[in-house]
């Protein structure tokens, strides 16, 4: 229940935002279809913890941030590969094991691997991910497994 | 003078999301296998995404633009990488094996 009166918030957020017009009438209606929208969900029984992950709360907050940096970093590492290929270019292709328990943690550590530049998940099956990657530096920073510990501490709750 | 200032900052951020751009397409040529291309995409997809919309927020402000700006920003992260796994994934599946050089790993 929890969650479709998240979902019925969301909804609204986004209609507001997008649409820009603030009159009683139009508002009425978008708020009505919001209403509209999350009961037909919550019949369907659409609305699960992967639609609607509460339970990771704001602890996801600070690992975007985190992931951000990691992004910007990785960036400038695959740009100067791209200039300099002869010297950096170095690919690879290795499997690590995913710590996370849940589905949707394998997934936030499967994306954030390929979100960031220089490494791209290829497979993902069980625990293990098959990882390519682009230089020696990239394929060092999966290895160590940083992205993974932090991945598990956002589930942590779940596990 | 603030003007002044918010619209050399913009000058800034777009050009290096540009730069950004630039690199990719050059990374998409001189790579030398799909694998390796598909990480010269991703660049497009982030630091050039977000160069760019800190230029355009600059511009807009606190409005609902921004907003819907960041609203795309957000889209373009959560389904890039799937994109980008989808691509990688069939080209594996279909049995295209990646270039490599030097460090392979044991059970790769």
């Amino acid at each position: 229940m929890i969650r479709t009166v998240s979902l019925f918030f969301v909804l609204l957020a986004v209609w507001l935002l997008l649409s820009g017009h603030y009159t009683p009438l139009v508002t009425g209606l978008g708020v009505f279809s919001c209403l509209l929208s999350a009961l037909i969900a919550h019949r369907m029984d659409v609305v699960d913890h992967e639609g609607q992950p509460l339970h990771l709360g704001p602890r996801i907050i600070p690992y975007w941030g985190w992931l951000m940096a990691e992004i910007f970093k990785a960036n400038l590492d695959v740009a100067k590969c791209i200039l300099s290929p002869k010297s950096h270019l170095r690919p690879s292709m290795f499997t690590v094991t995913a710590s996370q328990k849940s589905d949707l943690g394998k997934v936030i550590y499967a994306n954030s691997i390929t979100l960031t530049p220089g490494t791209v998940t290829v497979d993902l099956d069980g625990d293990r991910v098959l990882v390519h990657a682009l230089t020696v530096g990239s394929a060092e920073g999966v290895k160590a497994g940083d992205m993974d510990r932090r991945v598990t501490k956002v589930m942590e709750e779940h596990l | 003078m603030i003007d002044l200032a918010l619209d050399i900052a913009t000058w800034i951020l777009l050009l290096a999301g540009g730069l950004m751009l630039l690199i990719t397409g050059l990374g998409l040529l001189r790579l030398p296998d799909l694998y390796t291309r598909i990480h010269a995409g991703g660049m497009a997809d982030t630091l050039a995404t977000a160069f760019i919309f800190f230029g355009m927020a600059l511009q807009s402000g606190f409005t609902l633009v921004t907003a819907k700006l960041l609203m795309i920003v957000i889209f373009i992260f959560f389904t890039s990488p799937t994109a980008s796994y989808a691509l990688a994934q069939a080209s594996f599946v279909a049995g295209l094996k990646p270039k490599l050089d030097g460090f392979e790993d044991e059970d790769a």
